[in-house]
């Protein structure tokens, strides 16, 4: 699982893909913590873990979390999202705008999801185990 | 009757490329358009000889798209009122359409209280209707069961299904359940091999001078993958009716008209009925255009309505806008 941190076999697909705009809402939003992958990092029953969706395009675009931790997606944009996971652990109804959903990430690993309404729209939730962010 | 058409359609589809591109399609406003290689050609004016002359087909059905009931945004607060305005075209077609098609995108939620609105609507013009979902319809979180436990009696795997109208064999492919990573997009929808085998199985038997009408929700062509609008194995699915001499693909999505012509097989993107979405890659994203003026609004919306005419192969398109 650590190993996968270093960004050039994982990150690039999604960043260039999202192209600018993207990016940008991702570093941004990772700002607080950012790691050398430049990835959102939170930790369970930290700072509440959320995806902003907006642009078509989910920001951060890569989020890690510690297990146990719930994110909520929120759409901000003028068209419905959904949220499929592409293993189907999880998927959401169509968001409107201003819709939220959340799930919980018990079990560490990477969640790889694409909006189902727009399937070129990806995003990942990297799960580690609860504890491990420290040796960070 | 039946075995009158079917010798019709049989000799129509028989028709030499010159033939085709002469009864291709009109659309537009008034406008009379023919295709050559893809590349739309105007040949005069509605009302000018060429549409005028046009013989009453054998068989003509209307398709509609992309009425997205649920939507509540500019530039269209009210779909309901717009999908109204087409069914209310569709009742004064001087020539009545034998049936209807709704190619996706008949909710914008999923929702069952949309689909009330939808129906209710559509059933105002008093016609047999076969839909297909867009993906704006198999988006509830259970992954489609709402629309297949509504419109998907008598079908196939997840929705997918064929039948006959008048020597045509019409099909329903579904292209918004399944996905695959595309080449410029993280994405992109694609049809899948249960539904492949089912096609292949389904026009196997067929004479190859039968035409062919598939309905599918995305493009059945890649139009623009960064934006999702095409079908990652679609390829396959045409290969499957490359040896029928007329297939006509239409489908909805990008809720404007785009045609391209492909040998034997002619592929027509609708209007929506609800709101346009800018040309590909003209706009950070696919979204609604909503800085269309309402005034300006319906001249972006409108019907198809499809002919067969006797003596003649490809169907004649003619694509009307909610504005005359």
């Amino acid at each position: 699982m650590l190993t996968s941190i270093n960004p050039p076999p994982r990150c690039p697909r999604i960043a260039l893909l999202l192209g600018a705009v993207g990016v940008t809402a991702l570093l941004a939003a990772a700002l607080p913590e950012l790691t050398a992958a430049g990835e959102a990092v939170v930790a369970a029953a930290a700072s509440p873990a959320t995806v902003e969706i907006d642009n078509f395009a989910f920001a951060p675009a890569a989020l890690t979390v510690t297990a146990g931790t719930t994110v909520t997606w929120k759409n901000d944009d003028d068209s419905p999202h959904r949220i499929g996971d592409k293993n189907g652990t999880f998927t959401s109804a169509a968001l409107d705008t201003d819709d939220t959903f959340s799930h919980t990430f018990a079990a560490p690993g990477e969640y790889p999801y694409i909006c189902t309404i727009h399937p070129y729209m990806a995003g990942k939730i990297i799960v580690k185990p609860a504890g491990k962010m420290s040796s960070n | 009757m039946a075995d009158r058409d079917d010798k019709d359609l049989i000799g129509a589809a028989k028709m030499n490329r010159r033939g085709l591109l002469k009864c291709m399609a009109w659309t537009g406003t008034g406008v009379v358009w023919t295709l050559s290689g893809g590349v739309p050609r105007t040949l005069g004016l509605i009302g000018g000889a060429t549409a005028a002359e046009a013989p009453q087909g054998t068989l003509t059905f209307v398709q509609i798209s992309d009425s997205h009931i649920g939507f509540h945004l500019p530039p269209n607060p009210d779909p309901r009122a717009t999908l109204t305005e087409a069914i209310d075209k569709i009742k004064a077609m001087p020539t009545q359409p034998a049936f209807m098609i709704h190619t996706g995108d008949i909710s914008h939620l999923s929702k069952e209280e949309e689909w009330d609105v939808a129906d209710q609507v559509i059933k105002g013009a008093n016609k047999q209707v076969f839909y297909i979902p867009g993906e704006h319809d198999v988006a509830d979180a259970d992954n489609g069961k709402a629309y297949l436990a509504r419109y998907g009696k008598n079908t196939n795997g997840k929705g997918w299904y064929s039948f006959d109208m008048a020597g045509v064999h019409f099909i329903g492919l579904i292209n918004v359940f399944e996905f695959q990573p595309g080449f410029k997009s993280a994405g992109l929808a694609k049809i899948g091999d249960e539904q492949l085998e089912w096609l292949e199985k389904d026009v196997s038997g067929r004479s190859a001078s039968t035409p062919i009408v598939l309905m599918a929700h995305l493009p059945m062509w890649t139009i623009y993958e960064q934006w999702g609008w095409g079908t990652a194995d679609a390829g396959r699915a045409l290969g499957y009716l490359k040896r029928f001499g007329s297939v006509t693909v239409l489908s909805g999505h990008i809720h404007q008209i785009i045609q391209k012509v492909e040998g034997n097989v002619t592929f027509h993107t609708a209007r929506s009925t609800a709101f346009p979405i800018p040309a590909a890659g003209t706009a950070p994203a696919p979204g609604p255009m909503k800085e269309v003026p309402a005034e300006e609004l319906r001249k972006y919306l409108g019907i198809r309505t499809v002919n067969y005419v006797r003596g003649k192969g490809a169907p004649a398109l003619t694509d009307s806008p909610l504005v005359a």
